[in-house]
């Protein structure tokens, strides 16, 4: 009697907890839902062809945002020439080369720190070494300099993920028949691994791209009316325009804040999409 | 041929060891560049005003004791919402939702993590601040506890991914020796699963505090910046200002070398040291627990 009563009783609890644990779930993920929805019907009507493709002007109050998207396409493009070779030798080191001793894990507490550091710290480095003592000035090339040291952990350790994940076999075999370390490396290990890496590229970058705080005092501008001519020129970016243009400019047409922050989410979320149908190709298609 | 091959596979493999250094070094160099810029603070300002609770460059008052409650306040706000939505969700993911609804689930926490800071606070501008002076009838809406609602859906992410591993890493055989014995799913997972993931849970948690103290964006646009002392829970619903708020903000506009520009370094270091300790521990309780793992299954 007693045990059927409890045994009905832990059921109930279940059933409810259960319940409560689903709502929670649902709660954390309907307002992110809800955030690209709204802003895709917000921002929808204030996209045109001269919105992408036109200059600002009457102090950002009018026209288009096009040296902001290329900007920004500066920067990712930038901060990926340094950070894609660089995270994946490391990458290779870490997975292919290290030894498990006091070093190594120096080097993997050193990333997790790197992850770690806020955003705006990076700025103020960025400003310290490449801006100053460099003197590269506020500039595209300091900005992604910044930007590539902080998507670099992102990339080491979704690479070296993915490179471990590689059978061992795999570099056996190719050794044995004859191939040099590095040979394996190149054509065996990379190659089977290559999506993996593209993924963890592709999110680095994604969160280079939308970055606000790195870039405020290393290559950001305000307005400039012309496009960027040299990568020692500063540059307008999305997230900072957007950020520019919601807090620093009275009366702002809401239609363009809106229509700005679909388009930086549109950049962001085609960059993850990628990365996501790039993932899950792959795993489709692994036969190991 | 022999010769070159050997050359070549010489280079490239010293190049990828360097390349292996490359996080310690830049580690480094960011400590060095934080304390070579803000160091001089400590000798421009004595560290009684430094600690003091006034904050008002223009007339040289550079205490950073408002700024520092305020990020506390913000991220303690932060913490209640992330902790527990994070690992009920992380609960839910791993252990009760079907495998398709898994499917959808995951993306969508991680394409969270990855919505541009900036986006929140401009949503938090126009929609949620607005909405919060009504609903709860305060003087404005830009304040610390917009902040730390904001703050704890830019925390979910972290606190879901890592907790759901450390869920997933549990073992099968934990689980099933519980139903054998007659337990609910729902008692399994209080008294079995998450107990023994409790070290990967609570690395959870500090790494995704660690996440709210550093952001940056979406608090210097939705919490007011007012340098004011956060002293009290009431002061959870009037505007504060952070630290990471103040480098941001007043950064642009301060002459290179000046007082004002060390201390903004100065903090810089503080919140560099703050994230060092957060993930040293987390790491270090990482570690402990792997140890721990492996000495009850071998």
């Amino acid at each position: 009697m007693m045990t059927k009563f409890l045994s009905r009783n832990r059921h109930t609890v279940q059933r409810l907890g259960f319940s409560f644990i689903t709502l929670m779930a649902v709660m954390t993920v309907l307002p992110i839902v809800g955030t690209i929805v709204y802003i895709l019907v917000q921002g929808g009507s204030a996209i045109s062809w001269d919105f992408i493709t036109g200059f600002p002007h009457d102090g950002m109050r009018a026209g288009g945002i096009l040296p902001a998207i290329i900007g920004t396409l500066y920067l990712t493009i930038g901060s990926a020439i340094f950070s894609v070779p660089l995270g994946i030798a490391a990458a290779i080191y870490l997975s292919e080369y290290a030894k498990d001793n006091q070093w190594t894990r120096l080097i993997r507490l050193a990333i997790i720190n790197l992850a770690g550091i806020p955003s705006v710290v990076y700025g103020l480095f960025g400003l310290g070494l490449f801006v100053l003592f460099l003197q590269f000035g506020t500039s595209i090339l300091a900005a992604s300099l910044t930007l590539s040291i902080m998507t670099l952990p992102v990339i080491i350790s979704t690479a070296e993920e993915s490179l471990r994940a590689v059978p061992q076999a795999f570099r056996t075999v190719s050794i044995s028949l004859g191939a040099t370390r590095w040979q394996t490396i190149r054509r065996i290990v990379l190659k089977e691994a290559l999506p993996g890496i593209l993924t963890g590229v592709i999110l680095g970058l994604e969160r280079a791209a939308g970055e606000t705080a790195p870039i405020l005092f290393t290559g950001a501008a305000f307005f400039l009316p012309r496009l960027p001519q040299s990568p020692f020129d500063a540059t307008m970016a999305l997230p900072y325009h957007l950020f520019v243009i919601s807090t620093q400019v009275p009366e702002m047409p809401i239609q363009i804040q809106y229509g700005t922050a679909l388009v930086l989410l549109v950049f962001v979320l085609t960059m993850n999409l990628i990365a996501t149908v790039i993932r899950s190709r792959a795993r489709a298609r692994r036969q190991w | 041929m022999e010769k070159s091959l050997n050359w070549r596979e010489f280079v490239i493999t010293r190049a990828i060891k360097a390349s292996g250094y490359s996080a310690v070094v830049f580690v480094l160099l960011i400590f060095f560049f934080l304390l070579r810029e803000g160091l001089p603070a400590l000798s421009e300002v004595d560290a009684s005003s430094l600690l003091d609770i006034r904050w008002y460059p223009i007339e040289a008052y550079f205490g950073i004791m408002p700024l520092i409650t305020g990020s506390l306040i913000i991220t303690l706000g932060a913490a209640l919402i992330a902790v527990p939505f994070g690992i009920g969700t992380a609960v839910y993911i791993s252990e009760i939702a079907p495998r398709w609804m898994r499917e959808i689930l995951k993306p969508l926490v991680e394409l969270l993590g990855g919505l541009p800071s900036v986006v929140l606070g401009f949503l938090g501008i126009l929609v949620v601040s607005p909405y919060l002076r009504v609903l709860l009838d305060l003087p404005t809406g830009l304040t610390a506890f917009t902040g730390s609602l904001l703050l704890g859906g830019i925390a979910v992410p972290t606190v879901v991914s890592v907790a759901e591993d450390a869920l997933d890493s549990v073992p099968r055989a934990y689980r099933e020796g519980a139903w054998a014995l007659g337990a609910t799913k729902w008692q399994t997972i209080w008294r079995v699963t998450l107990p023994a993931a409790k070290s990967g849970v609570l690395t959870a948690v500090m790494l995704g505090v660690g996440r709210a103290i550093g952001e940056t964006m979406t608090v210097m646009m939705v919490t007011g910046n007012a340098p004011v002392m956060a002293t009290k829970l009431g002061s959870l619903f009037s505007p504060v200002r952070t630290m990471t708020a103040t480098i941001a903000a007043e950064m642009g506009e301060v002459a290179n070398g000046s007082t004002h520009y060390h201390v903004l370094f100065f903090i810089g270091m503080v919140l560099f040291l703050i994230s060092l300790i957060v993930n040293i521990i987390a790491s270090s309780v990482v570690f402990r627990s792997k140890k721990r793992a492996e000495r009850i299954l071998s």
